[in-house]
């Protein structure tokens, strides 16, 4: 059949061709979960290599299809049936949107005659999606598929990639025409993903660099996203300048690097911060200077001269003004600036940063001594000990027990941490983690998820066992919902209004679902606990119940300048902070 | 300040509402948009007006090239221009006031259009601070209707480049130049 349709035209329904065009988008699997208007479509599936996973709520799908998207560079795909269906995948969609992940949705929608007339599940999903997909396209016609899906990946997977929505209606998969691939090429007049730099941009960079006494490399998503690991650390080696991260750079630098500084921001390092403010010159390199990253704007390292490495021009001054805009793809700028990047001892500046450190390390509570109480900062340190020397994928949630992961587990690999950061997603991490799991078999995944946001998605623990997956879960559980207990603590007088939550005995759910799952209390328990889950051939769901009322640090309060941090307690405090 | 932008964009169904949605999202305050075709039947030609500092106005041509449908944004708030803003005036005149009334018209330039007993519709064309001259002359008699096109605008002379083209065979996507890993 395949070979045949590249030849010559024949006649397939809307729906045949919409599988066939994904196969010829390289997909292998899709997520998904079918209803009346997608009908048409799964009718047609049986005569399709493609295999489906059948998900157990639509934003399940989408978390999936992103999952899968950031453990692999490959554009993952959902697939929804119209009305509620399209609308649950609204909050997958945001989440790949702010972090610029490639997926393609696949919605039905009702027929085209009729659309506007409040039909049964009829959602203008194009119109609520508008302003969270990449782009979005309404399908009327069997003639539209092909073009329409070899756009959506195309737009999908190049310059900044993003979700993009493919809304068909029932008649357009029920009805047949002419299917020919080669005619079918995207036309996209106005889509132009493929900037670069000004050479006079180049020369300027490069002179604000050379004339740099303390400069910064700020590493972001971007770096990964263009696959310049190995350009980043030529460069920053050749020049001598550290590396700050942002949550989503973590991997694209390796952590145990002598110029690798850790995450910046409001949960990160103090030194890291201070660097920052005190830096003559900082190299952002496809990074958005998110509010998270950079506090108060009006005393963001005010000091400091700015080169912005970006594809998005968009980005250009949208947060940080900045004297130089390199506006291109990371790779290919980095390809033609490193050749005339000068080699500068700067072990001045290097030194300076070792003595911010201070006493950082004896207030690390990895290096406190033990208070019989079972920190997550000590779980996540076993679980780095334990699974750093395999290749491992952790799939954080959002919060609390996020900002700990990325403090203390060391990732020196790109693509080894995947975590919802722009939109801060609860609920992310499960599905998010089978998506990474469905991308790369052979890869070790680990969630490592709070007890609130798990509860968001944890029926996707069907969808694990129905798909025979072996995923590791670790369920960080303190009884709050512990990053907004602790904005509570910090900023609300310790009000815990709808904080506290009175959970179900994750371990007996695990088991439920037929998942081996047990509960940790102790500290003596976890490396144990974490390697009899990776002995086990099937999945693994281990409950740590942690601290309750433990607090991350260092913070920068929102809106506060990025120097002004709350530092770590120099012993551990039961309840709260006490500087 | 007020910033004119002509922007050419495919013409196809929901483009208007992706233009329009961006202005809100971004928070961007539209003063004026219109939308019509142009010389070729498949791009459609949009003149905004929004007010914005330089910053702004740079990251409101980013955004709007980051919609797929956009063809060019030319920002002609510099550049030599024909500006032109189209207004229909219902104005309150019974026979004393009549004459007085025809007489400002002529002045402005602007045509009468409809005549009634109790009143006459003015339609004047030209920029827009002629426009509010004549409106600003013609209240004291009494102003019962009134609507306005909002701007159109082109460069003056050749300097613009016309609408460009969708390129249905010269402008296919060169997809071997995509990186399929992202």
């Amino acid at each position: 059949m395949k070979d045949n349709a590249s030849m010559t035209a024949k006649n397939m329904t809307g729906a045949s061709i919409l599988w066939e065009c994904l196969e010829r988008e390289g997909v292998k699997v899709v997520f998904g979960y079918p209803g009346g208007a997608i009908l048409p479509a799964y009718d047609a599936l049986k005569h399709s290599k493609i295999h489906h996973v059948l998900v157990r709520h639509e934003q399940g799908a989408t978390h999936m299809a992103d999952g899968y998207a950031r453990a692999s560079g490959q554009v993952g795909v959902a697939v929804a049936t119209s009305g509620p269906g399209a609308t649950n995948m609204v909050t997958g969609i945001a989440t790949a949107m702010l972090d610029s992940s490639p997926i393609v949705c696949i919605t039905g929608q009702v027929g085209s005659k009729l659309i506007g007339s409040d039909a049964f599940q009829e959602t203008d999903i194009t119109g609520v999606t508008l302003p969270i997909t990449k782009h979005n396209y309404l399908v009327t016609h069997a003639s539209e598929v092909a073009r329409t899906i070899r756009e959506a990946f195309y737009v999908a997977r190049s310059g900044r990639p993003g979700p993009v929505l493919v809304d068909i209606t029932k008649d357009a998969q029920q009805t047949t025409c002419e299917f020919d691939w080669e005619a079918a090429k995207p036309q996209l007049p106005g889509y132009r993903p493929d900037l670069s730099p000004e050479p006079k941009e180049y020369e300027q960079a490069l002179e604000l660099i050379h004339n740099s006494k303390r400069p910064v490399i700020l590493a972001g998503h971007g770096i990964i996203i263009s696959g310049a690991m190995a350009e980043v650390r030529e460069f920053a080696e050749r020049a001598g300048i550290p590396v700050a991260l942002t949550l989503l750079g973590i991997g694209s630098f390796p952590a145990a690097h002598p110029l690798n500084l850790g995450m910046m921001g409001m949960h990160g390092e103090a030194w890291v911060n201070h660097t920052i403010q005190e830096a003559d010159l900082l190299l952002a390199f496809g990074m958005r200077f998110d509010d998270r990253v950079t506090g108060n704007l009006k005393t963001y390292a005010a000091n400091a001269k700015k080169i912005h490495i970006e594809i998005d021009p968009a980005e250009i001054n949208k947060n940080v003004k900045v004297d130089v805009p390199l506006v291109g793809d990371l790779k290919e700028v980095l390809h033609e600036l490193l050749p005339k990047v000068e080699s500068i001892d700067r072990s001045e500046w290097l030194d300076s940063i070792d003595k911010l450190k201070g006493d950082a390390a004896v207030r690390d509570i990895q290096n406190l001594p033990d208070s019989g109480h079972l920190y997550a900062a000590h779980v996540i340190n076993d679980l780095w000990r334990e699974t750093r020397d395999h290749e491992t994928v952790v799939v954080t949630d959002v919060g609390q027990h996020q900002m700990w992961e990325a403090q203390y587990y060391k990732h020196e690999k790109a693509r080894s941490l995947i975590t919802s950061g722009g939109l801060g997603t609860m609920g992310f991490a499960l599905p998010a983690a089978i998506g990474a799991k469905v991308a790369r078999p052979e890869a070790e995944v680990w969630v490592v998820a709070g007890d609130g946001g798990f509860q968001m998605t944890l029926c996707e623990l069907a969808t694990i066992v129905q798909e025979k997956l072996k995923v590791n879960i670790a369920v960080i559980n303190n009884g709050f919902l512990g990053m907004v207990r602790q904005w509570q603590e910090f900023f609300y007088e310790r009000n815990y209004a709808a904080t506290p939550l009175l959970n179900p005995d994750f371990a007996k759910l695990g088991e439920a679902y037929g998942i081996r799952s047990m509960t940790v209390t102790e500290r003596s328990q976890v490396v144990p606990a974490v390697q009899a889950a990776r002995q086990h051939d099937g999945p693994v769901l281990i409950n740590f119940r942690v601290e309750q009322e433990d607090t991350v640090y260092p913070m920068v309060a929102a809106g506060a300048s990025l120097h002004e941090m709350i530092r770590r307690p120099s012993k551990i405090v039961e309840t709260a902070a006490d500087e | 300040m007020l910033n004119t932008y002509v922007v050419y964009v495919e013409n196809k169904p929901g483009v208007l509402t992706r233009v329009a949605s961006l202005f809100r999202r971004r928070a961007f305050n539209i003063d004026s948009l219109t939308v019509g075709r142009t010389e070729k039947p498949e791009v459609s030609r949009m003149t905004i007006t929004v007010d914005a500092d330089h910053d702004q106005a740079r990251r409101i041509e980013a955004n709007l090239y980051k919609l797929v449908n956009v063809l060019l944004v030319e920002n002609i708030t510099n550049q030599p221009a024909i500006v032109r803003d189209l207004a229909m005036i219902k104005v309150a005149a019974t026979h004393e006031a009549r004459s007085h009334v025809l007489e400002l018209a002529s002045v402005f330039r602007a045509r009468v259009v409809d005549v009634a007993p109790e009143s006459l519709t003015i339609e004047i064309t030209g920029a827009e601070d002629k426009i509010d001259g004549l409106l600003e002359v013609l209240r004291p008699y009494g102003v019962l209707e009134m609507v306005r096109t909002g701007i159109v605008a082109m460069r003056r002379g050749k300097s613009s480049s016309g609408a460009p083209t969708t390129g249905n065979t010269d402008h296919d996507v060169a997809e071997e130049d995509v990186s399929h890993s992202v």
